[in-house]
């Protein structure tokens, strides 16, 4: 088993983990300032500013101006972490994003929150599901996916040591840990989470516990399923996806994110130029969100783990 | 009607309104209560004094437009519909719930009245200047109102709308400023400061109007004094208390986004009865 892998029974969200990384990185390094857009309570970073006020920037309701903001700083010689929600950061102020930060490769984290459709109530206005595809199109920027509280807490931190622009996704809802405080995380490499012939299930964010239980579910009737949580969408570690591949032949996606252009897209770009295979994608089928509950909407959009267990069947069914 | 008529028919309307922007966000167990309070005067002036419309036919090609750019307040908008008939008060208690007509965030495509979709801070107002430069095309002579919020004041697309607007010369838009010194992670002032907003306006090419966001006549007045303003658009920067209505939420940050829990809605009820 994977260092550091354990089940907890406190839930958290990977916010949490963006805010509690923040306080570190600010013991560490007196270069590290924090931007946020009036959603200073909501990304947690409101705990980086009340510890190191000095270093704190409230942008207000000005995504764009807090990205150009965050350019400036980094050609400063700043490392600088922007937060508000993930519609805004990666939306709003996709084009600072590209051609301010990314084009000019600078020091800037973006660690948005409230991806995805687990944002609830707020509706679909307030719920990316094009993020990981906007990002992940935008050259030099790296794109990661955090699972959970700790992973997300090691990503934000090992961003600093990472030079170049860096998008980290995080989510609203709390949810059961996978990891422990004594989590390594390895930028770039893929983490296989169980081993499995049968089928290959490719896992990002807040699914990546979920593919776990679809897991367990599927070896109650003898389907081994291989789970790897694809934590650095961009730059991918293709070969450690063609290696379970290749093994298992068929493969799952799963995200909370639009089956265009995200973990599914991405997968099927590596898959389909170096090894074809079948492959079903567990995703948001090309639609808005809605309004309801975290729980409900997991249901209703079709990224339950029943879900998982029937797309792996219709994977199955494929198989050569 | 009669002034003192008039006025406490507005008022016991923004009432009304406020007692269901009360429940509709207690019943759904979040939603935005702070901003919905403070545009409830406004709002209730514009909907059953000011605007032309017809919520049996709310398609209705001449009718005034309105747009909440600060798609957060729509409790307000969604309580002012149900009023006038757009759509059954029962539908009210279904906010922000799986399957409602009722987002979260305004759609236009499930409420009958919504003229647009938002929540997305800062676009209302852009979108408020096509239907306005619209009814130039159309020959049809309506006018847009547009309500924006001091905090949304911050995103750059308010102020590339403002000059569109002054450089259009749209007469026949009008925008309320909701200034009710208060935005999410604190006042406005102290988290980016957008004052002096008059004078910024003025300066943009708005015709500005100053008034208190509560007062239902000098809102009436107000209303009828832009339609006096020839060759440009109009700006009411109207003073508000943010939560106004309910003690425990006036000028409480805190009460924002948050909705009141049931103990809270009741002392909320009673004291908007
Ligand atoms: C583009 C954008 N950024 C951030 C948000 C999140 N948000 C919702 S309300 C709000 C504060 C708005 O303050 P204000 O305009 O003063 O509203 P009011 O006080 O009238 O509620 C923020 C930042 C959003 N909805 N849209
Ligand atoms: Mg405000």
């Amino acid at each position: 088993m994977v260092n550091g892998l354990e089940k907890e029974t406190v839930k958290k969200a990977t916010r949490e983990g963006y805010g509690d990384a923040l306080l570190e990185l600010g013991k560490e390094y007196q270069n590290v300032v924090v931007l946020d857009a009036d959603l200073a309570k909501s990304t947690q970073s409101y705990k980086f500013k009340e510890t190191y006020p000095d270093r704190f920037f409230d942008c207000g309701v000005a995504e764009q101006s807090m990205m150009g903001t965050a350019a400036g700083l980094a050609a400063s010689g700043m490392i600088c972490y922007t937060g508000s929600f993930a519609i805004f950061a990666t939306g709003r102020a996709f084009e600072q994003v590209r051609n301010t930060i990314a084009y000019s490769n600078l020091n800037v984290k973006i660690c948005p929150s409230h991806a995805g459709i687990t944002v609830g109530e707020d509706g679909a206005s307030h719920q990316t599901v094009e993020d990981i595809a906007l990002m992940r199109a935008i050259p030099d920027l790296k794109v990661i996916v955090p699972a959970d509280y700790y992973e997300a807490k090691a990503a934000v931190k090992a961003a600093a040591k990472i030079d170049g622009p860096i998008f980290i996704r995080m989510g609203r809802p709390k949810i059961p840990m996978i990891f422990n405080e004594n989590y390594e995380f390895e930028f770039g490499k893929v983490l296989k989470l169980r081993e499995g012939k049968d089928v290959t299930i490719c896992a990002i964010g807040i699914m990546v516990g979920t593919g776990l239980e679809a897991a367990d579910k599927l070896a109650k009737e003898g389907i081994e399923a291989e789970v790897l949580n694809i934590h650095t969408i961009k730059p991918l570690d293709e070969e450690a996806i063609l290696k379970s591949v290749k093994k298992t032949g068929v493969v799952v996606t799963v995200e909370e994110h639009s089956v265009i252009g995200g973990l599914g897209g991405a997968i099927a770009e590596i898959l389909g130029k170096r090894m074809p295979s079948p492959m079903e994608m567990v995703g948001i089928k090309d639609t808005f969100g809605t309004s309801g509950s975290p729980a409900e909407l997991i249901n209703y959009f079709g990224l339950s783990s029943k879900d998982i267990v029937a797309a792996v069947k219709s994977v199955l069914m494929r198989k050569a | 009607m009669k002034r003192e008529e008039l006025e406490s028919f507005l008022k016991e309307k923004a009432r009304i309104l406020r007692r269901d922007i009360i429940k509709m966000i207690g019943e759904a167990g979040s939603g935005h209560p702070g901003g919905s309070l403070s545009a409830a005067d406004i709002i209730a002036t514009l909907y059953f004094y000011h605007m032309q419309h017809d919520a049996k036919n709310p398609s209705w090609p001449d009718r005034d437009r309105f747009v909440l750019s600060k798609g957060h307040a729509c409790p307000v908008l969604y309580a002012a519909l149900a009023e006038c008939g757009y759509f059954e008060r029962e539908v009210l208690w279904t906010l922000r719930k799986l399957g409602s007509i009722l987002q979260g965030h305004p759609d236009m495509k499930k409420v009958p009245g919504i003229e647009i979709s938002s929540g997305s801070l800062g676009q209302g107002l852009a979108a408020a200047n096509g239907m306005a430069l619209a009814s130039r095309l159309t020959g049809r002579d309506y006018k847009v109102y547009t309500m924006i919020g001091d905090g949304e004041s911050q995103e750059g697309e308010i102020w590339e709308a403002a000059m569109l607007a002054a450089h259009y010369k749209l007469d026949n838009l009008v925008a309320f400023l909701d200034c009710n010194n208060l935005q999410i992670d604190g006042p406005v002032c102290e988290i980016m400061n957008i004052k002096p907003v008059v004078n910024k306006w003025r300066a943009f090419g708005w015709h500005v109007f100053d008034i208190d966001g509560h007062d239902v006549l000098q809102i009436v007045d107000t209303l009828k004094a832009v339609d006096e303003v020839k060759g440009r658009p109009s700006m009411i920067v109207a003073h508000t208390i943010k939560g106004k209505g309910v003690s425990f939420m006036e000028n409480v940050c805190g009460f924002h986004g948050k909705a009141p829990n049931r103990e809270q809605m009741e002392i909320a009820l009673k004291e908007l009865s």
